[in-house]
């Protein structure tokens, strides 16, 4: 990580514990732009619990983490989004009673700036900046093929279907990091190969950095240019996919742990 | 609730022809033909019928801000009726003590409701669900025994209220005050229905239920939540302190006793029976309000209260999505009847 210029995202030293749990502990890495990498480990490694330190659900108890070269610890939640982190959820979270195509309308939240007062008027450049967003979600709802679904309820839709609605409401935010939180879990075996496709595509074509939590080897091996590996809140290994495979520390965890 | 660009000219699909069903045209021109039959109403009513109606516009207007509450960012009020007395006295106050032109006393109550929705929905931040109900519930509770304190009394009136005169129609318009003031209501009623329509379609409504659904992912989404579901609060109350503001000028009187906690809880059955999180369902909901007492006093004298019980379970049952849901689906059935062979699926869109 000690390239010439400061990477995308510095994690530094990051801490937290729930209780007596020390689900993070002095936690540090840096995402390149550019890169996609991955984040392993066993379950309640803390994968989860340092996406929600980044995107400032949580509090960290120590530590700093910068985007851009800038800490973002005195921001609050809602001023995530603006800067370009975009995530999607382990365990989903759409607006179940909306359809899909508002789902990715909403992912433009921040890119957007219509208020209480012109919405209420529908002013001219209101009407204008509705009619953007909506190019802009029925492009990324094609994009995904989730076409012949876009004015469906999301809960309505299969699981599948559901993460990739997340995927689209994630990317049409315009961010330039991207945090995945389990794409692959509860896909069958065509949807991860399409998915291993999709990422690269996204970073190649899109720009978009990512970061992405799977317990999927095979595609955070295919798809990584590093992987950082967590195990009780502690990182225990850094490195290029090949290396991942060889380290022991990363072997005896998930051995150990009877999980993988 | 998504509105279809396409134009009559190129609708050559069932499918095409169903989104258009379900588009703004064939609204706009049901809303019309509702309204040329609100107009003529004063042709063919007696004074008293139009007074009736008039108070059931009133009560739309109100529900209409409870709703943008509840139904899409769901916030519980169970305290609206306390903005409803707010407009009601500014309103009254201004004019019996200082003689203001009611047109600016409405405006007046609007905006101090504005401002203490707002400020009721920075603490109402921290309280959730049955809490927050439970605390708009101490603001109805206390709201009548505020309006009768002695201290106040000056500007109240205290319990025996203030008494208004009953305005005339301007411009030497050829209506009687009963006439002129339902077609004033229909006006504002009509501007807060657009407004509202246009809110709920557009980023801000869209926010709005996004918190209501999953504030987290809401948050993650960059909707500053606290700022929307403050600034809900006080447009919702700005719509209940309007519509409280015309009920003194049409009433011609306020008094403590008008808003007791009852009309907090008629506030939740109008928009429940109406449709939560429905526009159009407010207007349902405002004549339930004002017409079904009527009616169960009608059926019988002795026990009008069960029979508007019986009212309110036969409608929840007939209707669980209250009559704008029943209604859209029916719409919905209208027009899948016909297309049913297309195998073409959905949903029924909001109204
Ligand atoms: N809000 C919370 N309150 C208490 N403990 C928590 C909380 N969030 C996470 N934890 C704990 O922190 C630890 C890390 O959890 P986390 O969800 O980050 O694991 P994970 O690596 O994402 O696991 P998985 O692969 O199963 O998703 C776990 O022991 C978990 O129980
Ligand atoms: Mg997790």
């Amino acid at each position: 990580m000690d390239g010439s210029a400061a990477p995308l995202l510095a994690v530094e030293n990051v801490s937290l514990s729930f209780g007596g749990i020390v689900a993070l502990d002095k936690v540090s890495f840096g995402v390149e732009e550019g890169q996609i990498v991955g984040l392993i480990g066993p379950n309640g490694a803390g994968k989860t619990t340092l996406f929600n330190c980044l995107t400032r659900l949580y509090r960290v108890d120590e530590g700093d983490i910068h985007f851009q070269g800038k800490s973002i610890l005195k921001l609050p939640p809602h001023r995530i989004a603006p800067l370009g982190i975009a995530r999607t959820f382990q365990n989903l979270a759409l607006f179940d009673k909306m359809p899909v195509l508002e789902n990715v309308m909403i992912g433009m939240h921040s890119r957007t700036r219509s208020d209480f007062l012109s919405n209420a008027l529908r002013l001219p450049w209101v009407g204008r900046e509705e009619r953007a967003m909506m190019d802009r979600a029925t492009e990324l709802i094609s994009y995904l093929g989730l076409e012949p679904e876009m004015h469906r309820r999301v809960t309505d839709l299969p699981f599948g279907t559901m993460k990739r609605v997340e995927l689209a409401r994630a990317l049409a935010g315009s961010p330039k990091l991207l945090l995945l939180d389990e794409p692959a879990s509860g896909l069958n075996h065509k949807e991860v190969e399409d998915l291993i496709g999709l990422i690269r595509e996204i970073r190649d074509q899109r720009k978009v950095t990512v970061l992405l939590v799977e317990h999927h080897m095979s595609l955070v091996m295919q798809v990584s240019d590093a992987v950082v590996a967590l195990n009780f809140g502690r990182m225990i290994a850094s490195g290029t996919p090949k290396e991942m495979q060889e380290d022991e520390n990363v072997i005896k965890a998930y051995l150990g742990d009877g999980s993988a | 609730m998504v509105t279809s660009t396409v134009t009559p000219k190129t609708i050559k699909s069932p499918a095409a022809r169903t989104a258009w069903l379900n588009g703004r045209y064939p609204r706009v021109a049901a809303m019309a033909v509702v309204l040329v039959v609100a107009a003529s109403l004063p042709l063919v009513m007696s004074d008293y019928r139009l007074f009736q109606f008039t108070l059931a516009y009133i009560y739309a207007i109100a529900l209409l801000g409870l709703n943008l509450l509840i139904g899409y960012n769901g916030q519980f009020s169970l305290g609206h009726g306390a903005f409803f007395a707010i407009g009601a006295y500014t309103t009254a106050i201004m004019i019996d003590r200082w003689d203001i032109g009611y047109g600016w006393t409405i405006i007046a109550a609007g905006a101090i409701c504005l401002v203490v929705g707002f400020l009721f929905g920075i603490p109402a931040l921290r309280i959730e669900g049955m809490y927050l109900a439970l605390a708009t519930l101490a603001l109805a509770l206390a709201t009548p025994q505020f309006l009768k304190y002695h201290l106040f009394e000056g500007w109240t009136g205290g319990v025996q209220g203030i008494v208004i005169d009953k305005p005339e129609a301007p411009f030497g318009l050829p209506l009687n005050p009963d006439q002129w003031l339902y077609f004033f209501t229909l006006a504002i009623l009509l501007l807060a229905f657009v407004l509202g329509w246009n809110l709920v379609r557009g980023r801000t409504g869209r926010a709005l239920v996004a918190i209501r659904d999953h504030r987290i992912a809401a948050q993650s989404m960059g909707i500053n939540t606290a700022l929307y579901k403050s600034l809900i609060f006080g447009v919702s109350a700005l719509y209940t302190g309007v519509a409280g503001a015309l009920s003194a000028i049409v009433i011609q009187f306020v008094a403590p006793d008008s808003f007791t906690l009852f009309l907090s809880i008629f506030f939740v059955v109008g928009i429940v029976v109406g449709g939560l999180g429905s526009i159009t369902g407010a207007i349902y909901g405002g004549f339930f309000i004002q017409f079904v007492p009527n009616i169960a006093d009608a059926i019988s004298q002795a026990a009008p209260w069960a029979i508007y019980g019986i009212f309110l379970i036969v409608f929840m049952l007939v209707m669980p999505l209250g009559i704008a849901g029943f209604l859209a689906i029916l719409w919905h059935r209208l027009i899948m009847g016909r297309l049913a062979s297309d195998g073409n699926e959905g949903h029924p869109t909001e109204t």
